[in-house]
């Protein structure tokens, strides 16, 4: 045998020589300082989505399962995995679990290209670095800015901007997970439950002379709707029209009123 | 090669030599426990610990294995080994006795791991020549020496927070001014105890 192939050789014994060592030492170590978990820990860890996007508040699925265990998180606390999932932890727990209805993040702006800008903006295409330059380059300091900050925040994709300059939801991809909502600087994103057919794309509490200025389709406080609505569901307060939910049957006719057409049904 | 006495080694590994801030290794979990006194303390304990146990057995690997048999070469990966399943030991340990630090050390426990500071003291024990209780008391000095710029740093940053201070500083940004603040005042000891 040369040299060479020796050197190898024992190189390679006595790395494995130690490696061997060290593992058995561990393996000693694990069995000494062993902690006991809850299976039932384990068994909910295997039904969660494992995506580890910590909308739920904890640290990971890891961490969540513990705790829901242990510490009386809420069952329902996965927003990603829903009422499947929610419905499998109750099972493993023995819980019963009602299944409340799904919501996606809406986005109350419709502004986009129908609101002017003030100037052109260079420079790093997040919404948040748009609004320290003077509350944003949009003439309406409500809106959305269309820079992408809530696509950015979607771990699942669900999100994109559109042509008009306003994010879209997928809501296919969508697990109303929130992180895009708690993500949007200027608040333009809220959810929305499933059956809320109506609503206001405008937040603007500007006077109705500043929104006509800058912006075709935003709130001008005229009040038309709130005088047509025979469930009287909707109120104007500083400006701007928020429908009560509850009140709202999704009649229609306050869309067909509005002179803005700020108002739609989805 | 002058002999060095243990309190000239130990003064120059808190101090002189200080691995954060005058070394800079092991910055990640600087800048990542330091949010509270607590879990800074409890990181440093561990760090102590592992500093002084990995000083202790790559000597000995180096020592009596890798010198005898010529593969010196191999004393990066070998003291990697050594590290990684001294930290996966500690690890054991912290989560069977103390599982509170468990949680809140979190990811930065097996980051040690990877920490730079550990496997410099090693290296630097090999560089410097030094023998048995020079390699160990050098290890625990590294040790101390994280700890108190740990524990300084988290003080700072857990009084800080009450300050008011432009937003676009706060955070990350304040705790680097910080720790240039703290790495200038430590490269004054250059001229205290001249070595």
């Amino acid at each position: 045998m040369s040299t060479t192939t020796t050197f190898i050789i024992e190189s390679m014994a006595i790395l494995g020589g130690l490696g061997l060592a060290v593992g058995l030492m561990l393996i000693f170590a694990s069995k000494k300082f062993k902690v006991e978990t809850n299976p039932l820990v384990e068994e909910i860890i295997t039904i969660l989505p494992g995506a580890n996007c910590g909308a739920c508040g904890y640290a990971g699925c890891a961490d969540f399962a513990d705790r829901v265990v242990n510490e009386n998180a809420p069952i329902t606390g996965c927003p990603v995995g829903g009422f499947e999932v929610a419905k499998g932890i109750g099972g493993i727990l023995g819980q019963d679990v009602s299944e409340s209805e799904k919501q996606y993040p809406f986005i109350r702006c419709h502004g986009g290209l129908n609101c002017t800008d003030r100037f052109e903006y260079v420079g790093f295409e997040d919404c948040k670095a748009v609004m320290m330059l003077s509350d944003g380059e949009k003439g309406c300091s409500y809106g959305c800015m269309g820079r992408g900050t809530c696509v950015r925040a979607c771990p699942f994709d669900a999100l994109t901007i559109g042509e008009d300059r306003l994010p879209h939801v997928n809501r296919n991809l969508c697990t109303s997970c929130g992180l895009c909502i708690s993500s949007c600087p200027n608040d333009v994103l809220v959810f929305a439950k499933e059956s809320e057919k109506v609503h206001v794309r405008c937040v603007s509490h500007d006077k109705g002379k500043t929104v006509k200025e800058v912006c075709t389709v935003g709130c001008i406080g005229c009040k038309i709707c709130e005088k047509n609505c025979p469930e009287q569901a909707i109120t104007v307060t500083n400006f701007l029209a928020v429908i009560d939910q509850d009140k709202c049957t999704g009649c229609g006719i306050c869309v067909e009123k509005c002179p803005q057409n700020t108002i739609e049904i989805r | 090669m002058v002999e060095k006495a243990l309190l000239a080694i130990f003064l120059e590994g808190v101090f002189i030599k200080n691995f954060l801030i005058i070394q800079f290794l092991g910055l990640c979990s600087f800048v990542g426990v330091t949010k509270d006194v607590k879990s800074a303390a409890g990181m440093s304990g561990a760090v102590i610990f592992v500093m002084a146990m990995a000083a202790t057995a790559s000597y000995l690997l180096y020592t009596y294995i890798l010198v005898p048999t010529g593969m010196t070469f191999l004393d990066l990966i070998s003291f990697i080994v050594v590290i990684a399943a001294l930290v996966q030991l500690v690890e054991f340990v912290v989560r069977k006795n103390i599982p509170s630090l468990y949680r809140s050390l979190g990811i930065y426990l097996p980051l040690i791991t990877t920490n730079c500071a550990v496997l410099g003291v090693v290296l630097l024990n090999v560089q410097s020549e030094y023998n048995f209780m020079q390699s160990v008391v050098f290890g625990i000095a590294a040790g101390v020496g994280y700890t108190i710029v740990m524990l300084m740093m988290a003080s700072i940053r857990e009084r800080s927070t009450f300050v008011s201070i432009p937003s676009s500083i706060r955070g990350l940004p304040q705790a680097f001014l910080i720790a240039t603040m703290l790495s200038l005042a430590f490269v004054n000891y250059f001229w205290v105890i001249p070595i």
